[in-house]
C-alpha cells in the first residue's frame, strides 16, 4: 500500500543521502521524495512516498527514526492530511488546437507561465488524481516536457482517522 | 588559551577516559601523531594495517565495555577501516574511529589520498561526521562518544581535514551532550513488561533466547536471576555466549545453524520464546516461517527496529535489558508461583534432548581432531581465558566445545563474519586486560588475513596464544561444497600454507606445532607458560572434520544434519516428540 511519510530532519549536509541510502540499502522503495527548509532554517522537511505492507512500513518508519539526524517521522496514512504536487507541462499543440488546450487548462485552474510561438508552459497544482487527469487531457496536445516537484503533504488539524 | 585541533583532539580523548588508541600514521594525520609523540597519558599502539587497528579497538571495547578508539590517515587508511566498522556495526560494538582527510579546500578535488569516507561509511556506522571547523571539534568528539556508547551501541567515524587539526581555537569541553533527535529509550513500557511476566507465568514450555544485548547491557546477573527464579532453560546466540553461564544446569548452549540439538529442539517445541537482546537473524531462526511454530514470542531489545524485523512478536518490550529484566523479575516474584513444580516435566524433556545428542565427535588416536584442541584449551585454561575467534569452522568449534561462564570473554565477529578479526581483536583484548590469558582460535585461512599483526603483538610483548586449527582448507566453505555442491572443492584447498612455526619465529614470536593428539596438551601447556610474546600453535588437524549439527540454509532449525557416525541427513519431525 502507498504511504506518505513526513520526516523532519536536521538541515545538515549529507542528511538526504542518509535517508536515500537507507531506502536503497534496505531495499525499500521510494516513489517520490521532496525536501525543503522549514520556517526554522535548522530543520528540513521531507515528504517521502513509498509502498509496502504494514511490516515494511513499520520498518521504514523505525529505521528512519533510528537515523541520528532524524527528528520526527509521521506516517500521514494514519492521519487526515492534505497532499499537493505541482507540475510544469510544456505542450506544442497543433495550430487549431491552441484554444482548446487553453480552455482545458482553465477548467483545471492551471496557469500559463510561458508561451512561445508554438508552445505553452502550464503550471498546475493539485493532488495526484487531479494531476493525472490533467496530464491525460493534455496528451493529445503534444506534451514536449514534463517536470514535477514530487508531493508535499501536511496533516490536517484536529482530525484523526 | 588557544590550542591546535590536534591538541584539542588529544585533550578530548583524555577527558573521555581513553587510555589506548590503535592507529596508523599518514600524511594528513601528522599533526595528531606529532602531539601524541609527547603524550604520557595516552598510548598509541601502532598496528601493521588499519583494518587491524579498528578490530583491535573493537576487541578492546568488547572486553572492557569502554569505547575503543582508532586513528588512521585519509584515503587508503580510511578505506581500510571499512571492514572493521562494518564488523563493529553488525555486532553493536562502541568504537570511535578518526580518519584524516585532505584540507577542506581540497575536498572534492580528487586530491592525493582523498576518499569520501563519510559517504563510504554511512551505511556501516551508527553515525559519522566530517568536521569542517576546528571550533566544532570538541563538541563533535563528545557527541561521537555519546552516540557510540549509548542506546544500541555502535561505531562512529569522525573525518578530520588536515586544516582542522592544524587550526587554532580555544578549547571548551562541552559539559553535556544534548542531541534533540537522539534519545534512546531505556525504560520499558510498564504494561508490556507486565504482559511479558504474565506470558512467562502462563507458559508450560518456555525458552529464554539470549543474545549480545545481554552482554552490552551488563545484564548477565539479571538474566541468571530470571532463569533460575522461573526455571526457564536458556539458549544463547553466538553473540550471547558468556551472557549466561555455559556450565549452568539450565544452559542448553547455542542455537541455530550450528546450535545444539537440545537448544534447537527446545525452541521448536516451546510454547514461549523470551528473546532477550537478540535480533532473530537468519543463522538463528533458519526458515522463519517454521521458527518456534508453537510459541508465543516475547522480544526485549533496546532497538525498536529489531522488533518484528524478521519474526512475528507477540509482546515487544523496547528498553535496556538490565532495567527491563529487573522489572519483569519484580513482577514475577509477586506471583509466588511454584516454578520448580510447574517446569519439572519441561526441564526433564530438555535433559532428555541434552543426553540424546550432545555435541560430540569421534576422537582419534593418530590424527588431531580440531574439536579436541578446543576441549583441551578449555580444560587447561579451566575456562578462565578470553577467547577470540576467526570465522568459519574454527569459530563454530570454539563456540561449541568451550563453555563460556562469564560475559566479555568471547570475542567473535558474529554478524559480519569477518575472517581476520580474531587476532587483532585479541591484541585489543590483551591491552584492555593485560593479565588475562587471551587466545585466538583460528583457521589456517583466517589467520593469514591479518597475520602481519604478529609484529604488533611481538613489539608490545603481548602473550597472545594463537591456536591455528590447520586443515589446509577454507574448511567451512569446503564443508558446504562437500554437503551441497557434490564435493566439488572449487578454490577452497589452500595448497600452499606457510610454515606457521617459521612465520612466528621470523617475527620474533614463538612457534609450536602438534601433529598427533598426544602432542596437543604439551603444546598448549608450553604456550601457557610464555608471558612475554605471542605464540603460534600450529595444530595439524583432520581436514575431513565438519561442524555438526548443521541446519542447511533455508531449513527449519530442527532439520539438522549430523555427522557420519550418526544417521546421515536425518530429518526430525518435531511433532512426533511427545512432551509430558
Amino acid at each position: 500500500m502507498k504511504h506518505t511519510i513526513s520526516v523532519l530532519v536536521e538541515n545538515k549536509f549529507g542528511v538526504l543521502s542518509r535517508v536515500s541510502g537507507l531506502f536503497s540499502g534496505r531495499g525499500f522503495n521510494i516513489e517520490s521524495l521532496s525536501v525543503g527548509e522549514t520556517i526554522d532554517p535548522d530543520i528540513s522537511s521531507m515528504t517521502i512516498i513509498t509502498r509496502g505492507d504494514d511490516l515494511i512500513i513499520e520498518q521504514i518508519t523505525k529505521q528512519l527514526n533510528k537515523l541520528i539526524d532524524v527528528i520526527k517521522v509521521t506516517d500521514l496514512m494514519e492521519v487526515e492530511h492534505v497532499e499537493r504536487e505541482m507540475v510544469l507541462i510544456k505542450i506544442a499543440p497543433a495550430k487549431g488546437d491552441r484554444p482548446d488546450a487553453l480552455r482545458i487548462t482553465d477548467i483545471f485552474r492551471g496557469r500559463i507561465v510561458d508561451s512561445g510561438p508554438k508552445t505553452f508552459t502550464i503550471e498546475i497544482t493539485g493532488d495526484e488524481k487531479k494531476i493525472s487527469a490533467f496530464v491525460e487531457m493534455m496528451k493529445p496536445y503534444n506534451i514536449k516536457e514534463f517536470v514535477s516537484t514530487g508531493k508535499v503533504a501536511i496533516a490536517r488539524e484536529g482530525l484523526k482517522k | 588559551m588557544k590550542m591546535s585541533g590536534a591538541e584539542i583532539l588529544v585533550e578530548c580523548l583524555k577527558k573521555e577516559g581513553v587510555r589506548h588508541v590503535f592507529g596508523y600514521p599518514g600524511g594528513v594525520v601528522l599533526n595528531i601523531f606529532d602531539v601524541l609523540y609527547d603524550e604520557k597519558d595516552l598510548d598509541l599502539i601502532l598496528t601493521r594495517h588499519e583494518q587491524a587497528a579498528v578490530h583491535a579497538a573493537d576487541g578492546y571495547a568488547r572486553v572492557s565495555g569502554k569505547v575503543g578508539v582508532a586513528i588512521v590517515t585519509s584515503g587508503p587508511g580510511a578505506t581500510n577501516t571499512v571492514t572493521g566498522l562494518a564488523t563493529a556495526s553488525m555486532d553493536s560494538i562502541p568504537i570511535v574511529v578518526f580518519t584524516g582527510q585532505v584540507p577542506t579546500m581540497l575536498i572534492g578535488n580528487d586530491a592525493f589520498q582523498e576518499a569520501d569516507i563519510v559517504g563510504i561509511t554511512r551505511p556501516c556506522t551508527k553515525h559519522n561526521y566530517l568536521v569542517k571547523d576546528v571550533k566544532d571539534l570538541a563538541q563533535t568528539v563528545r557527541e561521537a562518544f555519546h552516540i557510540a556508547s549509548t542506546g544500541r551501541p555502535g561505531p562512529v567515524l569522525i573525518d578530520l581535514p588536515k586544516d582542522v587539526t592544524s587550526g587554532m581555537c580555544d578549547f571548551v569541553w562541552p559539559k553535556e551532550v544534548n542531541i534533540r533527535s537522539y534519545n534512546p529509550k531505556y525504560e520499558g513500557n510498564k504494561w508490556q513488561m507486565k504482559q511479558a511476566a504474565e506470558e512467562i507465568t502462563k507458559a508450560k514450555r518456555p525458552v529464554i533466547m539470549a543474545g549480545g544485548g545481554v552482554i552490552l547491557s551488563g545484564a548477565s546477573k539479571e538474566l541468571k536471576e530470571l532463569a533460575e527464579l522461573t526455571k526457564m532453560p536458556v539458549t544463547v546466540t553466538l553473540m550471547g555466549l558468556g551472557g549466561f553461564p555455559g556450565t549452568n544446569n539450565l544452559s542448553m548452549g547455542m542455537l541455530g545453524m550450528h546450535g545444539t540439538y537440545c537448544a534447537n529442539m527446545a525452541v521448536q517445541n516451546a510454547d514461549l520464546i523470551v528473546g532477550i537482546g537478540v535480533r532473530f537473524d537468519d543463522r538463528v531462526t533458519g526458515r522463519t516461517a517454521d521458527f518456534a511454530p508453537k510459541a508465543k514470542i516475547v522480544h526485549i531489545d533496546i532497538d525498536p527496529t529489531s522488533i518484528r524485523k524478521t519474526t512475528r512478536v507477540d509482546v515487544p518490550v523496547v528498553g535496556d535489558i538490565k532495567q527491563v529484566l529487573k522489572e519483569i523479575i519484580k513482577n514475577l516474584k509477586e506471583t509466588k508461583e511454584q516454578w520448580g513444580a510447574v517446569r519439572k516435566s519441561w526441564l526433564k524433556q530438555v535433559d532428555i534432548w541434552k543426553m540424546e545428542r550432545p555435541l560430540d565427535y569421534e576422537h582419534d588416536n593418530k590424527i588431531i581432531k580440531p574439536q579436541f584442541v578446543v576441549e583441551k584449551i578449555y580444560e587447561l585454561t579451566k575456562g578462565d581465558a578470553v577467547i577470540c575467534t576467526e570465522v568459519g569452522q574454527n569459530q563454530m568449534w570454539a563456540a561449541q566445545f568451550y563453555k563460556y561462564d562469564k560475559p566479555r570473554t568471547w570475542l567473535s565477529s558474529g554478524g559480519l563474519g569477518t575472517m581476520g578479526y580474531g587476532f587483532p581483536a585479541a591484541i585489543g583484548a590483551q591491552f584492555a586486560m593485560p593479565k588475562a590469558t587471551v587466545f585466538d582460535i583460528a583457521g589456517d585461512g583466517s589467520i593469514q588475513m591479518n597475520i602481519q599483526e604478529l609484529a604488533t603483538a611481538v613489539i608490545n610483548k603481548l602473550p597472545i596464544k594463537v591456536a591455528i586449527l590447520n586443515n589446509r582448507y577454507l574448511g567451512m566453505v569446503r564443508q558446504w561444497q562437500e554437503l551441497f555442491f557434490n564435493e566439488r572443492y572449487s578454490h577452497t584447498n589452500l595448497d600452499v600454507v606457510p610454515d606457521f612455526v617459521k612465520v612466528a619465529e621470523a617475527y620474533g614470536a614463538v612457534g609450536l606445532r602438534a601433529t598427533t593428539p598426544d602432542e596437543v596438551e604439551p603444546v598448549i601447556k608450553e604456550a601457557l607458560k610464555i608471558k612475554d610474546r605471542p605464540v603460534f600453535m600450529d595444530f595439524v588437524v583432520d581436514w575431513h572434520e565438519k561442524v555438526y549439527p548443521m541446519v542447511p540454509a533455508g531449513a527449519a532449525i530442527d532439520e539438522m544434519i549430523f555427522g557420519e557416525k550418526k544417521e546421515k541427513k536425518q530429518k526430525f519431525d518435531s511433532s512426533q516428540i511427545k512432551i509430558a
